[in-house]
């Protein structure tokens, strides 16, 4: 293990490392503290600059229930549709490749690495040289401006990096599994649901995960895809919220906590397939 | 199509008779099983050709041509190429990627660092260490937001703190040079948790025999870092690298949400750049040809990276 455990070293040394941990925490996370703590604070606070003292009211019930009242703003129907979005285009994207991974795992045809080197590259590709055409596409398809195409575009882009982090799960599987199950007379799409998908079920929970945190924080495709309240999920809704809310920094606050708490939620409770996807979805070397 | 069954010289299962597309049902399943692996791939590779691989090739025909996004398009050749080579505002957006590129390379050396020194068995480190990661989890517009706020140069906690120690931050806060520097600060917060990821995963999983011959061998401190932790973690290394190079050349929220490309367009990077030219100027040929260039820096990194996974598989 490395560095040497601390409790080998001096009892001096231990109390120094057990304090600095905390420490550093708070100093790390210090940026974070002070937008939930912004977020408790009541509206004469912030009117009179009382920002960091001590609060002369909480309100915490009431910021928080105010971002969400659908007569002031519309932050309720952005989260509603920023979960309309990102769970379809999570499932279909981890089928998709799920059955692309497949193909390009189990079936030795020529062509399958420059394939499988097409997907992760259209994974790198900066979202600006598809911001025109996609945009276009969907213009025609009268799709600007709906959820439906944000599910859509998410799904596709998502497949490339997907389809790379499920073909190593499936080319890792023993392939006398699959050849066994054609001995038996199994068809392939059989072989496909029964068996590989139950194999590689961890990698695709651990994928669903990083998929969720991808989607649910996306930005750019928001940006330029969407436009009315109707379809524009949460993060696109915060930055317009920010122009209404001009000054209310405590709701301004609440509404980021909001927003960041999904991802969140699922990071903590799913932590062990989070990391793996993290690390695995990387280079295996 | 395969052969003709013959029973001489197979062991297989006997004649078979049930007659599928006038194929014998040996011939079927064979032909099943070349045509599976076109069956699974047809709705990724599908979605993946129309949005992604296509829309390429379209941007680059577009960067050729002066379009305001509705009515006719005119091939002009080279022109958006000539004028983005002379556009000072282009050089700006050069200037800031280059910076982002090399500030956000700390991110890997922080996060190695703050890996290394978590990497313990206390009471109650994992939930530190998930705390510690907590940056990444959360989008980069709340980060972007956090940041303001932070940073806020009349009411922030930053200024505040600063005051306590009788020390005046906001030449730095409000300073217009410094912007860039202050948005890509935000973005390391979370580059350098992932980083940091990384790492700890790396330091989880290292050959631990190694470890304790170069201790007994007493390999002091600074060698035993650079010679033998530093090389073994240089799967972890080259992700962090790559994934961050990426992202920074990526960066566009941030910008979007911390200053919109301003003041006076001193924040701009190539990816936002190229979006406020095409969306508020309509001029959609001249953004293409920023997308362009933006793909072909980022393809040098694309590339460095393929050849490494696509090796490990030949």
């Amino acid at each position: 293990m490395y560095p040497a455990p601390i409790q080998k070293s001096k009892l001096g040394w231990r109390i120094i490392y057990r304090i600095s941990v905390p420490v550093c925490l708070v100093l790390w996370l210090l940026p974070m503290v002070a937008i939930v703590l912004t977020s408790f604070r009541g509206n004469a606070d912030i009117i009179s600059g009382n920002y960091w003292g001590w609060p002369t009211e909480l309100q915490i019930v009431e910021n928080y229930t105010e971002i969400f009242n659908p007569s002031r703003s519309p932050m309720l129907q952005y989260f509603v549709n920023s979960i309309i979005i990102t769970l379809p285009a999570v499932f279909f994207a981890i089928f998709f490749s799920a059955m692309a991974g497949y193909a390009l795992s189990i079936y030795k045809f020529r062509g399958r690495i420059a394939l499988y080197t097409l997907f992760i590259a259209g994974n790198f590709v900066p979202y600006q040289i598809l911001m025109i055409p996609v945009r276009l596409l969907f213009n025609q398809l009268g799709l600007l401006d709906t959820k439906f195409a944000l599910i859509l575009f998410h799904i596709a882009f998502q497949t490339g990096f997907s389809t790379f982090f499920l073909r190593n799960f499936i080319a890792d599987l023993p392939f006398a599994l699959v050849e066994s199950a054609r001995m038996e007379g199994a068809s392939e799409s059989r072989i496909f649901f029964g068996i590989i998908i139950p194999l590689i079920r961890p990698a695709l929970a651990s994928l669903g995960v990083l998929l969720f945190t991808f989607i649910w924080n996306d930005f750019f495709w928001a940006l330029t895809l969407v436009q009315s309240d109707a379809a524009r999920p949460i993060t696109f809704g915060l930055q317009a919220l920010r122009g209404q809310w001009s000054i209310s920094w405590n709701l301004i606050a609440a509404g980021s906590i909001v927003g960041a708490l999904p991802s969140i939620i699922v990071f903590f409770v799913l932590q062990k397939q989070f990391i793996t996807g993290l690390t695995l979805g990387g280079v295996k070397e | 199509m395969s052969k003709e069954y013959n029973p001489q010289n197979t062991t297989e299962a006997p004649p078979l008779t049930k007659k599928i597309f006038g194929m014998n049902e040996y011939q079927w399943m064979t032909f099943r099983q070349k045509m599976s692996p076109l069956f699974f791939l047809a709705p990724a590779l599908t979605l993946f050709c129309i949005f992604v691989l296509f829309p390429i090739f379209q941007s680059i025909w577009i960067s050729f041509t002066s379009w305001n996004g509705f009515g006719a398009m005119e091939w002009v050749g080279l022109k958006n190429y000539q004028d983005l080579f002379v556009d000072p505002a282009f050089y700006t957006s050069l200037i800031n990627n280059a910076l982002w590129l090399v500030l956000t390379l700390f991110a890997p050396v922080l996060g190695l660092i703050i890996a290394l020194f978590l990497n313990q068995q206390v009471f109650g480190i994992k939930i530190v260490k998930s705390l510690f990661f907590l940056p990444f989890v959360i989008n980069l517009v709340v980060i972007g937001l956090i940041f303001s706020w932070f940073y806020n140069p009349d009411l922030g906690l930053l200024v505040t703190i600063f005051e306590v120690f009788n020390v005046d931050i906001s030449p730095f806060l409000t300073n217009e040079n410094t912007a860039t520097v202050r948005v890509i600060l935000a973005s390391l917060w979370p580059q350098t948790a992932y980083c940091m990821i990384l790492y700890l995963t790396g330091l989880a999983s290292m050959n631990a025999e190694v470890v304790e011959a170069a201790r007994i061998d007493g390999a002091d401190k600074g060698s035993m870092l650079f010679r033998v932790i530093i090389p073994q973690l240089r799967s972890a290394t080259f992700i962090a690298t790559v994934v961050t190079i990426v992202g920074a050349l990526r960066s566009f929220d941030l910008i979007s949400i911390m200053t919109a490309g301003g003041p006076f367009g001193k924040t701009n990077v190539l990816a936002y750049f190229m979006y406020q030219e095409a969306i508020f100027n309509f001029k959609m040929g001249y953004g293409a040809s920023i997308a362009v260039i933006l793909l072909l820096f980022m393809l040098v990194f694309i590339s460095l990276f393929l050849r490494v996974i696509v090796k490990g598989e030949r």
